[in-house]
This record gives C-alpha cells, sequence and structure tokens, in this order.
C-alpha cells in the first residue's frame, strides 16, 4: 500500500467518504481507524486531527486508539513492507539471523524505512505459516522456508520488479 | 470407473508455499474431463509438506506433497515417480501421521471446499443446528454440551456447558455471542486452519449457543493478519444468511441470529476476554477487573458468551453424535480431541487431532515423526507466552489440562513447538519475555516494570554478564508479578522462565559460570574460529562473510576478526573442508 501524498483539500476529500461511513456507529474507532490508513498508507497527524473535527471524537482518543494498537503506523511507509515472522516457531528455526541479514542489507533497523522509500522493515509475531519457518511477508504475499541469503535474494527481486 | 476427486490444499500456508500455479495447471488440465472433479480445500493438516494434492480414486486416497506445477501431470496420471507421502490404505506405513488421529475439529478440513456451503451441508452440516431448533429447548441444548465435558480450548480450560448456564440465566434484552478468533500465541495456527478450511463449522457452533444463551447477535472477533480466513468467513457468513441458517427466524422457528465480523488490530492483550469486548467498543484492549464477568456485563454491557474458534468448531459434532460419542474420547476430566499445531525443530510439522490423554511422545514422535534431523529432543514449548518447556524427561506427559499444568506449562491453544539440542533455553526465556514485555498493556506496574525487571537479567545472562545472584532474584520476581496482575497476560508471563529454570537450570550456570552458551546460539558467547591446519586458503569463506570479518591470502590459513563477526555462520556453511567451528 503506497503512501500517498496530499495536500489538506485532497486529504479532506479522500477522507469524506470513510467519515460518512462511519459518523454516528458505536464502536467504529477501529474500523474507521484501519479504513484511513488503507487510504492513505499511514495515519497522519492532520488526518487524526481532521477525523477528531469532523466525527466529535477527542484527537486523544484517537491518538490513545492508534497508538495502543500495533497495526497502525504514525509514520509514511515504504513501497513495500516487508513483515518478518519472529513468532516463536520462527525464532526456533532461526528469524534472528534472518531478521539481522535483513537489516544489514537494508542499512535500516527494524520499524525503519530504508533511504529511497522502496522497503519498511517490521517484525511482527506469527503469520500463521509456521510449519513453512522462517517466514516472512511482503505486501500480501508469504514467502517461507527462508535462510538470510534466501531472503536478501527475495527482497532483490521485489527490487528489480520496480 | 468412478470419478476422481483432486484436492489441492489452498489455506493461506498452501498459497504462500506454491499451490496457487498448481491449481491453475491442474484446472488447464482437467477442464474438459467429466471424470474429473477438481476442488480447492484447507488445510490437509500435512503442512510440512505444501503444497499438497490430495487424489482420491476407487474409494481410496492418496496424498502427494511439494507438489510443483511440472509434477502435476505425472501425478494425475498415476505414474510412480511421486512418491505419495501419505496414503489412505490401512497398513501403509506412511499412515503413522493419521492413523492415531481423531478428527471431530477437524472433521471437514481439507476435505470439502470451504467456500461452498453445500459441501458442508452434504456432510450433515446445519443439522445440529437444525436439531437443536426443531427439536431441543435452550436448557436441553445446554444440559447435552455440559454432559459432554467440553471444556474452552481457548487456553484456561473452563466448561463450556457451564459458561453458556450463566450466560443463558443472566437477566438482560439483548446478549452476545463472541467467537475469540484473535489467535495471539506466535507459533499457532489451529484457529486459522479451521477457519479457512470449515468456516461454517463455526458459524453453526456460534448459532446453536445464541440459541441456547437467548442471543440474537455474533461477534467474530478475528486476527487482521489472517485476510484469508476473514475472506472465507464472509463468504459463508454470506451463503449461510442466504439459506436461512442465519437472519430473521433461523429455519422458520422463532430464533433469529446473525452474526458479524470484527477485525483486530494486532494487540495480544486483546485475546483476553475483557480486553477483547474493550477493544470491540472501539477502545484500547485494556483488561479490566471480573467481577463483573462477560456472562453478565460483556459488549456493550450487556450478558455476553466468549467462546474460542476450536471451542466452537466442537458443538455441531457434539449435537449430531450425542454426547457419549464426544466422552468416549478423552481422560476423566479432560473429555474429546485436542487440536495441536506442531512446529519448530520437528519432522512433520502440521495440524494434529489426538485424543485428550495421548502422551506428548505419541504426538511429536509417532504422528509428528521425531526431530530434524534425528537430533536429540530437548524440550516442546506448550501454551506460548502463558506456557512453558516440557523437558524430554516428561515426554510421557499425557495431553489433558491437569497433567499438562503439573509440568509448569499449560495446555494452552494448541501450539505445540519442538525444540531440540540446537535450542538454547535461556534464549528461549528471554524470547518470551520479551514478548510480553513489549505486549503489557501497561495497566499493572508489576506486569509492566517486572516483566521488564526479568528481561533485561535475561538479556544480561545471555550475554555472558548475568551473575548467580540474578537466578535468585528471577524466582523472586515471578510470584510477585503473579500475584500483582490483573489479567492472565501478566500473572503467566513467568512461567516460560519458572519452567527453564526448573528443568534447565545448568544452562543458566553455563552461561553465567562458564560464559558459555551450550546449544551455541547467543552470539556474546560464541566465537566463530577457523583451524589453521584444515584451512586450504580458498577464500569462500571470505567472500560469504557479509560484514567482512575474514582475512586471509589465497592458499594461505584465513583469520577470523571475533570483533567484527556477527556470528551470522555464513562462512561455516561456505567451507569446503570444514575448517571453521564454533565453539
Ligand atoms: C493475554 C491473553 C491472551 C489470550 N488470547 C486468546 C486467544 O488468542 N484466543 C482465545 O481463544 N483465547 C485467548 N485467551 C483466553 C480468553 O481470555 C478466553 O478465556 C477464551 O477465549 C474463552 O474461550 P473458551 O472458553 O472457549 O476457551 C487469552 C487470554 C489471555 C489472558
Ligand atoms: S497484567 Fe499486564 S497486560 Fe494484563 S492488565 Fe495488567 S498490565 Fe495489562
Ligand atoms: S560467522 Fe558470519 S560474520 Fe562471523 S566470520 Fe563467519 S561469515 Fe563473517
Ligand atoms: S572456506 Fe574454509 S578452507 Fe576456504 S579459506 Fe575459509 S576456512 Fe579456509
Ligand atoms: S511463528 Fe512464524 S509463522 Fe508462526
Ligand atoms: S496444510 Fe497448510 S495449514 Fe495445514
Amino acid at each position: 500500500m503506497p503512501t500517498l501524498v496530499m495536500g489538506k483539500p485532497e486529504l479532506e476529500e479522500a477522507l469524506r467518504p470513510i467519515i460518512e461511513r462511519y459518523k454516528g456507529g458505536k464502536g467504529i474507532t477501529i474500523p474507521l481507524l484501519a479504513a484511513v490508513q488503507e487510504k492513505i498508507g499511514y495515519l497522519s497527524g492532520e488526518s487524526l486531527d481532521f477525523l477528531s473535527r469532523e466525527m466529535d471524537i477527542p484527537a486523544a482518543e484517537l491518538f490513545g486508539v492508534a497508538t495502543f494498537y500495533a497495526m497502525f503506523r504514525l509514520q509514511p511507509q515504504g513501497k513495500h513492507v516487508v513483515r518478518l515472522c519472529r513468532g516463536t516457531a520462527c525464532h526456533v528455526q532461526g528469524s534472528l539471523r534472518v531478521g539481522e541479514m535483513l537489516q544489514r542489507h537494508l542499512k535500516i533497523e527494524e520499524g525503519q524505512t530504508t533511504e529511497d522509500g522502496l522497503f519498511t522493515l517490521q517484525f511482527v509475531a506469527c503469520l500463521g505459516c509456521c510449519s513453512l519457518a522462517p517466514v516472512m511477508m511482503i505486501d500480501d504475499e508469504v514467502h517461507g522456508r527462508l535462510t538470510p541469503e534466501k531472503a536478501v535474494a527475495i527482497l532483490e527481486t521485489y527490487r528489480k520488479a520496480d | 470407473m468412478s470419478k476422481m476427486i483432486v484436492k489441492v490444499g489452498m489455506s493461506s500456508c498452501g498459497i504462500a508455499a506454491g499451490a496457487g500455479p498448481v491449481y491453475e495447471k491442474i484446472e488447464s488440465l482437467v477442464k474438459e474431463r467429466a471424470d474429473i472433479e477438481l476442488k480447492k480445500v484447507g488445510c490437509i493438516g500435512l503442512c510440512f509438506h505444501e503444497p499438497l494434492v490430495e487424489i482420491e480414486k476407487d474409494g481410496k486416497s492418496t496424498v502427494y506433497g511439494e507438489v510443483t506445477p511440472e509434477s502435476v501431470e505425472a501425478i494425475l496420471e498415476g505414474k510412480d515417480q511421486f512418491t505419495p507421502i501419505l496414503s489412505h490404505a490401512q497398513e501403509a506405513p506412511e499412515n503413522s501421521m493419521m492413523g492415531k488421529q481423531v478428527r471431530i475439529v477437524l472433521r471437514n478440513c481439507g476435505q470439502i471446499d470451504p467456500q461452498k456451503i453445500e459441501e458442508y451441508e452434504q456432510r450433515g452440516g446445519y443439522d445440529s443446528l437444525r436439531k437443536a431448533l426443531s427439536g431441543m429447548s435452550p436448557d436441553e441444548v445446554i444440559d447435552e454440551v455440559l454432559k459432554s465435558g467440553l471444556r474452552g480450548r481457548g487456553g484456561a480450560g473452563f466448561p463450556t456447558g457451564m459458561k453458556w448456564r450463566f450466560a443463558h440465566d443472566a437477566k438482560g434484552d439483548s446478549k452476545y455471542v463472541v467467537c475469540n478468533a484473535d489467535e495471539g500465541d506466535p507459533g499457532a495456527f489451529m484457529d486459522r486452519s479451521v477457519l479457512e478450511g470449515d468456516p461454517h463449522s463455526v458459524i453453526e457452533g456460534m448459532a446453536i449457543c445464541g440459541y441456547a444463551i437467548g442471543a440474537a447477535q455474533g461477534i467474530i472477533y478475528c486476527r487482521a493478519e489472517y485476510p484469508l480466513a476473514i475472506k472465507h468467513l464472509n463468504k459463508a457468513l454470506e451463503q449461510a444468511r442466504a439459506k436461512g441458517y442465519l437472519g430473521q427466524k433461523v429455519l422458520g422457528s422463532d430464533f433469529s441470529f446473525d452474526i458479524y465480523i470484527k477485525e483486530g488490530a494486532g494487540a495480544f492483550v486483546c485475546g483476553e476476554e475483557t480486553a477483547l469486548i474493550a477493544s470491540i467498543e472501539g477502545k484500547r484492549g485494556m483488561p479490566r477487573p471480573r467481577p463483573p464477568f462477560p456472562a453478565h456485563k460483556g459488549v456493550f454491557g450487556k450478558p455476553t458468551n466468549i467462546n474460542n474458534v476450536e471451542t466452537l468448531a466442537n458443538i455441531p459434532w457434539i449435537l449430531a453424535n450425542g454426547h457419549a460419542a464426544f466422552a468416549q474420547y478423552g481422560t476423566e476430566k479432560s473429555k474429546g480431541t485436542k487440536v495441536f499445531a506442531l512446529a519448530g525443530k520437528i519432522k512433520k510439522g502440521g495440524l494434529v487431532e489426538v485424543p485428550m490423554g495421548m502422551p506428548i511422545r505419541d504426538v511429536i514422535f509417532e504422528i509428528g515423526g521425531g526431530i530434524q534431523n534425528d537430533k536429540a529432543f530437548k524440550a516442546v514449548q506448550m501454551g506460548g507466552p502463558s506456557g512453558g518447556c516440557i523437558p524430554a524427561e516428561k515426554i510421557d506427559t499425557p495431553v489433558d489440562y491437569e497433567s499438562i499444568t503439573a509440568t509448569g506449562a499449560i495446555m494452552g491453544s494448541g501450539g505445540m513447538v519442538v525444540m531440540d539440542e540446537g535450542t538454547c533455553m535461556v534464549d528461549v526465556a528471554r524470547f518470551f519475555l520479551s514478548f510480553t514485555q513489549k505486549e503489557s498493556c501497561g495497566k499493572c506496574p508489576f506486569c509492566r516494570i517486572g516483566t521488564k525487571r526479568m528481561l533485561e537479567i535475561l538479556t544480561r545472562i545471555c550475554e555472558g554478564k548475568g551473575k548467580m545472584e540474578d537466578l535468585e532474584t528471577l524466582k523472586e520476581l515471578a510470584p510477585q508479578i503473579k500475584d500483582g496482575s490483573l489479567c492472565g497476560l501478566g500473572q503467566t508471563a513467568p512461567n516460560p522462565v519458572l519452567t527453564t529454570l526448573k528443568y534447565f537450570e545448568h544452562e543458566y550456570i553455563a552461561h553465567i559460570r562458564d560464559k558459555k552458551c551450550p546449544a551455541k546460539v547467543c552470539s556474546a558467547l560464541i566465537h566463530y574460529t577457523i583451524d589453521p591446519a584444515k584451512c586450504i586458503g580458498c577464500t569462500k569463506c571470505a567472500r560469504a562473510c557479509p560484514v567482512s570479518a575474514i582475512t586471509g591470502e589465497i592458499k594461505k590459513p584465513h583469520l577470523i576478526n571475533d570483533d567484527i563477526c556477527v556470528r551470522c555462520g555464513q562462512c561455516m556453511k561456505a567451507c569446503p573442508v570444514s575448517a571453521i567451528s564454533v565453539e
């Protein structure tokens, strides 16, 4: 999901339909924020302020929810999001070494985005494909039975495809 | 000649392993063939061999593993060069994986196309709901569940019938049934497989529960990390509505019931029931004290019954076959079966369902085929971050709630991560503590600060900076965290540390006193060295090293600079003459 760069009027226009959909519903905060993130790639400060004003939800509440759940991102993301599984099965099968290799290769730490904006690296807990451990997910595709070298080779196929 | 049925395992891990192109290839080959039926099924259970194709012909079924688009043609023609990994002929030796299993929860997984309600119906699906609505009172349904002895499969093992009774007896104009599909244990995928492979069994279980407790609304709280499960659930819900199994006046009765899906947002603590309720209500998923219990004050303050996916998938089977049929399996206090996700250093990782009471040894060695590369079995981790490591000497422990708890681990939701001699138990304890520490919601100081303290100590030990007093401090902190925590996350967080300390204290001591990691895992305590007598100076290691830690002239012995080395092990793999060792 690419991060959209947009000015204020465009942002408001992009968010308007989402606001219409959720306004007044109960227990809507999480799906609301998920829809906004889906639309613009991350939860920017401006977007949360705008939601707060339009929907009459205190900004502190929106920020509170957005920071509580791992799914929400407050920073723009790279073009490809690499999620390396650091769950138990993957840990036992050597995912730490894979992670160290990816960090070295991309020259970033977990949670950061490469300078060229191509990759964001995240460590997550279990992608549910434990019998293929170690596993990583790039965007929506799962890659299993990784070794440090294989993981780097897979990343490079994404770089080449661009 | 009877019709040949070809099933392709298309669960998310099957797709990850490459089942998509395999399916397309078969589809193109059998398009014109009326004698072959092709279908997409869920988890076949032999996940370690994916992509999987099962062929049913003349009443016999054969499973092929690691199938590629190139190999499907030969498989379809029955050519022999591909050895089936499993054949359902009774005497086949490769059968031990299935032979000892009893499939109640997984009765349809890998058998039916989960996106076709008709296939579920053909196997008796929704008959139990019909039976309940047409001939049983809610009390009778609850009685049946109670007598079956079914206990919650989400971890705590609370009797399901009793829970339903509380929710039934609670006063309220509207009530909720919640299916807990948050599956937070990192290393487990039972619930995902059931939701992907047989979503209707969970929906039917929820509808029966709704009837029993008097609820009109169901909610499935599903991890957002499971997009395929959510897709299959949505489709199944639509189909169930269209057929009158959900909606107003279900099957012409006076009972109305519908279900919606709520996606989680990535917080482990939201698997805890009061946090889950807060999350459904759109708030931060913070646990709250109980009482009031969800049965009295749950979602939006209404009486709510929360059950795990697997618990609910058992319900239609129990109603169809009767409580006695269910209770014939298992032990005195743990009835029925349990689904386990076998992972880690095991040969045949995958999804298995066994009668309660089976010794862990049989699950790992007979069904799971033993340890990868025939290494020595060291321990099995059960119960995830709330559980513990069961060592080799306890491998005959039967899988039932009480026996597992007696080891210091817990049954948990069904993750079994197998560890061998190459797994460091101190590192495993640190791994879990760093997980719980990150996932602590921060409400209770003991959970928040206590786990942090424990993690600091464990990290220190792994780095070779530990002191013997640290072990005492860990033992002192554990009960304080347990007693001072509001919810299960904090109350059980010390378990991985306590069990490894109990069974593997010698490994802790080796780290602290000898500055050695016996499993050769902890980076700070291991060193890669080149034996100059063996090295032929081929330069392969130097080229493989990602950080240029190796120097040396061609045809002369090479040298590793320990200060630069990041302990990745690449050089050791690259060396053609095994001149590199790690100590
Ligand atoms: C920190 C924490 C995480 C939990 N995660 C889950 C989970 O992912 N899935 C689940 O079914 N139960 C989970 N539970 C247990 C639930 O709170 C609850 O007991 C269970 O859903 C009840 O269903 P059952 O009676 O059918 O087992 C968790 C509990 C705690 C304390
Ligand atoms: S025990 Fe931990 S996770 Fe549970 S409520 Fe307290 S701080 Fe939060
Ligand atoms: S272990 Fe890795 S970093 Fe160390 S010398 Fe070998 S290849 Fe280089
Ligand atoms: S790969 Fe082995 S033989 Fe070749 S230079 Fe390195 S240590 Fe020596
Ligand atoms: S532990 Fe990595 S996919 Fe489950
Ligand atoms: S066959 Fe993939 S989940 Fe089991």
